[in-house]
C-alpha cells in the first residue's frame, strides 16, 4: 500500500493550477471569450484614432495595455467564480492542502491562462498594427510577462475577495486597477521606447519598478491571502 | 488559526441611554470655530502674495487639507494592521471612520489644487505633475475602500477584506510615488516651509499657514471622532434589532 502524504508547497499550487487549467481545457469558454475579446478590441482601436495623424505602429504599445490589462480581469473574474458553483473553495480548504499553495496554484493557472491569450494577441497586434518583428519582439514579451506576473499576483487576491461581495464582477476591476497603475505604467513605458528603437537602457528605472512590484507583491499577497478565506 | 472577531457592544450600560445620547460634541465645535477663524485670518488679515496675487490663498487651505487627509489616510492603514493583528472591532470602526474623513479631505485637496492650477499653471489639470497623479490614485485606492466595505454584509469579513485592502494600499503608494516621479518632470511647487534652512514665508505668511494646519487637524480629527461615534451606534443598533428579532 503507498503511502498518503500531503503534496509540498509547490507542489500542491501546481496541482491547484493543473484542476483549473483541466476545467478550462475540457471546457475553453473562458479562454475563447477572453481570446476573441482580445483580438476584437485589437480591431476596434485601430480606428480610435486618425490614421493619417497617429501612425498604428505608434499606438500599438498602447493598444497592447489596454487590451491585455482587460483581457487578464476576465481570466480574473473567473478563477474564483468557478469555485462558487457547488461551494468548490470548501473541498480545496479541506484538502491537505496550504492556503498559500490554493492562492500560488491559483496565481501559476491565471498566468498561464493570460499567457495563451497573449500568445495570439500579441502576434496579432504586430500584424494588424504593422509593427516590425525585430530583436525588439524578446524584449516586449519578457516585459510583457513581468508585467502578467504583477498583475496576476494583485489580481488573484482581488478575485479571492470579490466573490464573496455583493457586487462581484463590478467590485474586481475597482480594486486592481489602481494596483496596476505603476505595473502598466513601467510596463508601457518601457515597450513604447523599445519598439521606437531607443536603447533598452533609457527605462532601466522602469524596468527596476516592474520587478520591484513583482517581488514585494507576490509576497504580500501569498502572507495577504489566508484572511480572504472564510474562518 | 486566526483570533475570531471580537464584539465590544459593552454589556454593562443601558442599550437606550446609549443609543440616545446627546448630539452636542465641544471638540467638533472647536473643530468648525478654527476653521472659520482660519477663513477669516487667511482672508482678511494676511496680506496677499506679491507674485501670486489672491491665488496664493489657496495655500492654508490646500496643503492643510492634503497634510489632514494623510492624517486620516495613514490612521486607517495602522488601525487596519492593527485589525489583522489583534482582530479588535474597535480597530476596524476606526479604519472605516478615517478613510471616509481621509476622502473628503482628498476632495478637497484635489479641488483646490484644481483652482490653483487653472490660475497659475493655466490648466485645469496636468498628468505629469507628480503629486497631483499620486493623490488621484490614491483618492481611488480609498475609494475602491468603501466601496468594498459597502459591498460585503458580515462584520467580521468586512473588517478582515479591507484591512488586506489598506494594508496592500499602503505597500502600493511607494510604486506609484516611483513610477509618477520617473514620468513627471515635475512643476508642483516645491516646500517653502519643511525644507532645509529658514522658512521661505513672510512671518504673517507662516502664522496663517501654521495656524491653517493645526485648524484643519483639529476639524479632521473631529470628524474622524464623531464618525467613529457614529459607528459605534450603528453598530450598537444593528446588534439591538438582531437580539430584538431573536426573541
Amino acid at each position: 500500500m503507498s503511502e498518503l502524504r500531503a503534496p509540498g508547497t509547490l507542489r500542491a499550487a501546481w496541482l491547484v493550477a493543473r484542476k483549473d487549467l483541466t476545467i478550462e481545457f475540457r471546457t475553453r469558454t473562458a479562454f475563447f471569450s477572453a481570446l476573441v475579446f482580445a483580438v476584437l478590441a485589437l480591431c476596434i482601436f485601430y480606428f480610435a484614432w486618425d490614421e493619417s495623424i497617429v501612425p498604428p505602429v505608434a499606438l500599438a504599445p498602447g493598444v497592447l495595455w489596454v487590451v491585455l490589462t482587460f483581457s487578464a480581469l476576465l481570466g480574473l473574474q473567473r478563477s474564483f467564480g468557478l469555485e462558487e458553483h457547488d461551494r468548490g473553495i470548501d473541498a480545496l480548504l479541506v484538502s491537505p492542502v496550504s492556503r498559500e499553495s490554493i492562492y500560488l496554484g491559483k496565481a501559476i493557472g491565471n498566468l498561464l491562462f493570460l499567457s495563451a491569450v497573449q500568445v495570439v494577441t500579441i502576434p496579432a497586434l504586430a500584424v494588424f498594427y504593422n509593427v516590425p518583428m525585430g530583436r525588439q519582439w524578446a524584449v516586449v514579451t519578457g516585459v510583457v510577462v513581468l508585467a502578467m506576473i504583477g498583475i496576476v499576483a494583485v489580481g488573484t487576491l482581488f478575485s479571492a475577495m470579490a466573490v464573496n461581495t455583493r457586487l462581484a464582477e463590478l467590485l474586481l476591476p475597482m480594486l486592481s486597477l489602481p494596483f496596476f497603475v505603476p505595473v502598466l505604467m513601467s510596463a508601457a513605458q518601457i515597450s513604447a521606447r523599445v519598439l521606437a528603437g531607443r536603447p533598452l537602457a533609457e527605462a532601466a528605472g522602469y524596468m527596476r519598478i516592474l520587478i520591484g512590484f513583482d517581488l514585494v507583491f507576490i509576497i504580500a499577497c501569498t502572507l495577504a491571502f489566508p484572511f480572504t478565506l472564510e474562518e | 488559526m486566526t483570533v475570531p472577531h471580537r464584539g465590544t457592544v459593552p454589556p454593562h450600560r443601558e442599550p437606550h441611554a446609549l443609543v440616545a445620547k446627546p448630539i452636542f460634541d465641544w471638540f467638533f465645535a472647536v473643530g468648525v470655530l478654527a476653521m472659520v477663524a482660519l477663513y477669516v485670518r487667511s482672508l482678511a488679515f494676511t496680506p496677499p502674495d506679491a507674485m501670486q496675487g489672491m491665488a496664493q490663498k489657496i495655500y492654508y487651505i490646500h496643503i492643510p487639507a492634503w497634510l489632514a487627509s494623510y492624517t486620516a489616510v495613514g490612521i486607517t492603514a495602522l488601525t487596519s494592521v492593527v485589525y489583522l493583528w489583534l482582530h479588535d472591532e474597535r480597530a476596524d470602526r476606526l479604519s472605516e471612520a478615517s478613510a471616509e474623513i481621509g476622502l473628503v479631505f482628498l476632495t478637497g485637496g484635489l479641488s483646490t489644487g484644481m483652482f490653483w492650477g487653472r490660475v497659475i499653471w493655466g490648466a485645469w489639470w496636468v498628468w505629469w505633475d507628480m503629486r497631483l497623479t499620486l493623490t488621484l490614485f490614491l483618492w481611488f485606492v480609498v475609494a475602491a475602500y468603501l466601496v468594498l466595505r459597502g459591498a460585503i454584509e458580515d462584520e467580521a469579513m468586512r473588517a478582515r477584506y479591507s484591512a488586506v485592502l489598506a494594508v496592500l494600499a499602503a505597500l502600493l503608494i511607494p510604486f506609484i510615488h516611483l513610477s509618477v516621479y520617473l514620468f513627471s518632470a515635475g512643476m508642483h511647487p516645491m516646500p517653502v516651509v519643511l525644507q532645509p534652512g529658514e522658512p521661505k514665508l513672510s512671518p504673517q505668511m507662516l502664522v496663517t499657514f501654521l495656524f491653517g494646519f493645526v485648524a484643519f487637524e483639529l476639524f479632521c480629527i473631529a470628524l474622524i471622532r464623531a464618525r467613529y461615534r457614529y459607528a459605534v451606534q450603528r453598530d450598537i443598533l444593528a446588534t439591538l434589532e438582531t437580539s430584538g428579532d431573536a426573541r
